[in-house]
């Protein structure tokens, strides 16, 4: 089986369902890329890539290039949505979310709930989170807590490129607004990915690592820092279990408690900002449901509650990283009464 | 007289390490060839490493409960009269064999390949060099179903792992999905690879596959194995059918692979990873309902080979786990009077992984004789 990155996984994803499926289509800001430069259009194919070649196979007709304007983009695919396609829009910096939130808030998520169970809303919103790039406070954010917050939702954050593919083609043949969030450091990152479709449900973690002495629930880019932590402790002796949960909404609850029963201690680690957060959801789902079973209070390893930071140097301080979840689960498992 | 390592082994395609999970003789014991040694976990499923031949485990190494990398030493075989100091050398000038670093191309052809059958393609691995030996996975398996079997039949053998159409990486036309178009599938495939005459080896509904080729040209088949298989009798377990065809979750896949095995604990979560990612491929569970409502419609077996298993002057032999809880072992015991059937010990029904020595050792004699 071949080794893809994410940014070929997305690609096949969305190319493999356009054939499949007529009604698909594609829209946002220079999806197609590269209109009005010497290369013309698809040169560029997105900022990151992803939908080159797409235009040539599907044409203007299903690759639709739009005006910078987020709340047109949005509502044009609720609606497009709501009236029988089953469009991939993109908002490209998950940061923009502000501009056109009424869209997918007040409209996308609340058409099926407000029609009584009659309308259907097959919208993919595919959308870039994550700092690392100093990039600043205004394109930096991992704001999927936000839509977590909202019934009607569902938030996609994929860790590697065998989930990406699955979760993105579940996201499209799915009935209800999706939030698709990539990590903008993580496009290059390679695993194996069949060629194939397939789908991976929603709603169900995947297991990265198995150990008994700490669950460590971490997303998207934290992973593979909960992954390199859980490294170095498995020479100290320590064994980390980690989840990844892939979707926050829904949220697998059961593998999350299954594993704090057995362990007895919890790290989660979220790049976000700690407030109000997936870090806070989660401690509070294992500090109400398995209470019994925790041998030592629950840490969060998040980013702080401020800004995302420019300087380099700040900016690195500001993510999590793999010793700081060493630290994290080294107490929790140190900890006595 | 010599020292030499015992080492961690590779079993399957993607093992990288084992973890040390029970040393089954202590050290300074002696033990013959064959003798099982000690227990290991892959990430897949537990196995016994046994003796290549005799000799006495003069220093173990590798403690209970540690994860070392394939090649790293585990244990020091040496005769007991062999000086401390000469056992302390040979741990210390021991270097763990760096994993070969293939260019991409090389690993991906010394993987799985492909074989057109008119349009749809099935995949095989193909393992070692002599007479060929074709190896049929049951239902819903692929080929590491003989991940332990392989390596092992390999030494001496042309051995084919290939997945039915259906299952694995092969393609999900599976036509109508009953035995006749299972057993067309290998022909065609078989003619593609330019196999005409070999040994059989078949586990469960690919035991019923593979004594159909049998019984289709009987001078093709040289020997025919037949574990746990499908065919010998009308009773299955409808639970494990109906459950492995609708599980979509860790959970539930977790729950009816339990039942394969006589110890629970032996499946792994990579295993039920493995399971589920074949599973989601587009088309995968439809060709599985096919395949299931053809051959075991309400928990019953379709096809009838008994007569014609009887009939073959080709050499048969039946494996069974005593403890089978999909096929009963009691449609051994059926053909107990007419051919060799050989029950394994505490074992389910993947006798072949379970107790993978011994059943390996079954077919290598068997294919020999």
């Amino acid at each position: 089986m071949a080794q893809k990155t994410i940014r070929q996984a997305l690609h096949e994803a969305l190319a493999q369902e356009m054939r499949r499926d007529p009604r698909v289509v594609i829209m946002g800001e220079d999806v197609s890329g590269g209109a009005g430069t010497p290369g013309g259009r698809d040169a560029a194919g997105g900022v990151l890539g992803v939908t080159k070649g797409l235009i040539a196979e599907f044409g203007e007709e299903r690759v639709i290039d739009t005006p910078i304007t987020e709340s047109a983009i949005m509502g044009a695919a609720a609606g497009a949505a709501a009236t029988g396609l089953r469009p991939v829009a993109e908002l490209m910096f998950s940061d923009f979310l502000g501009v056109c939130f009424d869209q997918i808030y007040n409209q996308a998520a609340k058409f099926r709930y407000m029609f009584g169970g009659k309308a259907r809303t097959p919208l993919v919103i595919r959308t870039m989170i994550g700092a690392g790039r100093s990039a600043a406070a205004q394109h930096s954010q991992s704001p999927y807590g936000i839509f977590t917050s909202v019934p009607g939702l569902k938030v996609v954050v994929p860790s590697n490129a065998y989930d990406a593919k699955g979760l993105l083609i579940q996201a499209i043949r799915d009935d209800d607004p999706v939030i698709f969030c990539e990590h903008k450091l993580m496009y290059d990152l390679k695993t194996k990915v069949p060629d194939e479709a397939y789908t991976i449900p929603f709603g169900e973690a995947s297991i990265v690592r198995d150990g008994d002495d700490v669950t460590i629930v971490a997303l998207a880019r934290m992973v593979h820092y909960a992954s390199e932590a859980a490294e170095k402790l498995a020479r100290e002796g320590i064994d980390c279990e980690i989840i990844d949960p892939r979707t926050t909404s829904p949220l697998d609850q059961d593998t999350i408690l299954d594993s704090v029963a057995r362990t007895g201690r919890l790290v989660v680690v979220d790049e976000a900002t700690p407030r109000c957060s997936m870090a806070a959801d989660i401690a509070a789902l294992v500090a109400e449901n398995a209470f019994a079973a925790l041998k030592a209070p629950i840490r969060r390893v998040t980013a702080p509650h401020t800004p995302v930071p420019f300087a380099p140097v700040l900016e690195k301080l500001y993510i999590p990283n793999a010793d700081r979840i060493s630290a994290a689960v080294r107490d929790v498992h140190g900890y006595a009464r | 007289m010599s020292i030499t390592a015992i080492t961690m082994p590779k079993w399957g395609l993607t093992m990288t390490e084992g973890k040390v999970v029970q040393w089954l003789k202590p050290q300074g014991a002696s033990f013959t060839n064959g003798e099982e040694l000690l227990e290991i976990e892959t990430t897949k499923i537990t196995n016994v490493l046994e003796a290549d031949a005799n000799g006495t485990l003069a220093r173990i190494v590798a403690p209970e409960g540690t994860t070392l990398p394939i090649g790293a030493l585990l244990a020091v075989v040496a005769p007991e009269t062999t000086p401390a100091a000469e056992i302390d050398a040979f741990v210390a000038d021991f270097v763990v064999p760096e994993p070969a670093e293939e260019p991409p191309a090389e690993a991906e052809a010394a993987g799985p390949r492909t074989v057109d059958i008119g349009g749809r393609t099935l995949r095989y691995l193909e393992r070692g060099s002599g007479v060929p030996v074709l190896l049929l996975h049951g239902f819903g398996a692929d080929l590491n179903s003989w991940m332990f079997t392989q390596p092992a039949l390999a030494e001496g053998c042309r051995t084919i792992a290939l997945e039915l159409p259906g299952h694995g990486g092969s393609t999900k036309d599976v036509g109508a999905g009953n035995l006749n178009a299972l057993a067309d599938a290998v022909e065609a495939a078989l003619a593609g690879l330019g196999i005409e005459q070999m040994h059989l080896v078949g586990h469960s509904m690919g035991g019923a596959v593979a004594a159909a080729v049998a019984i289709r040209k009987p001078e093709r088949a040289a020997t025919l194995t037949l574990i746990a298989s499908a065919g010998l009798g009308p009773e299955i377990n409808a639970t494990f059918i109906e459950g492995f065809v609708r599980a979509s979750r860790r959970k539930d896949a977790e729950a009816v692979l339990r039942l394969l095995v006589r110890d629970p604990g032996l499946v792994s979560r990579t295993m039920v990873e493995d399971v589920l990612r074949n599973k989601r491929i587009d088309g995968a569970t439809q060709a599985l309902e096919t395949v299931a409502h053809a051959w075991f419609p309400g928990g019953q077996q379709t096809v009838d080979l008994v007569a014609a298993v009887d009939a073959l002057t080709t050499p048969v032999q039946v494996i069974w786990g005593r403890d089978d809880r999909i096929i009963p072992m009691t449609h051994a015991s059926a053909l107990a009077t007419r051919l060799p059937v050989i029950i394994v010990e505490q074992a389910g029904h993947l006798p072949h992984m379970e107790k993978a020595g011994a059943v390996n050792d079954l077919i290598r004699r068997f294919v020999k004789a």
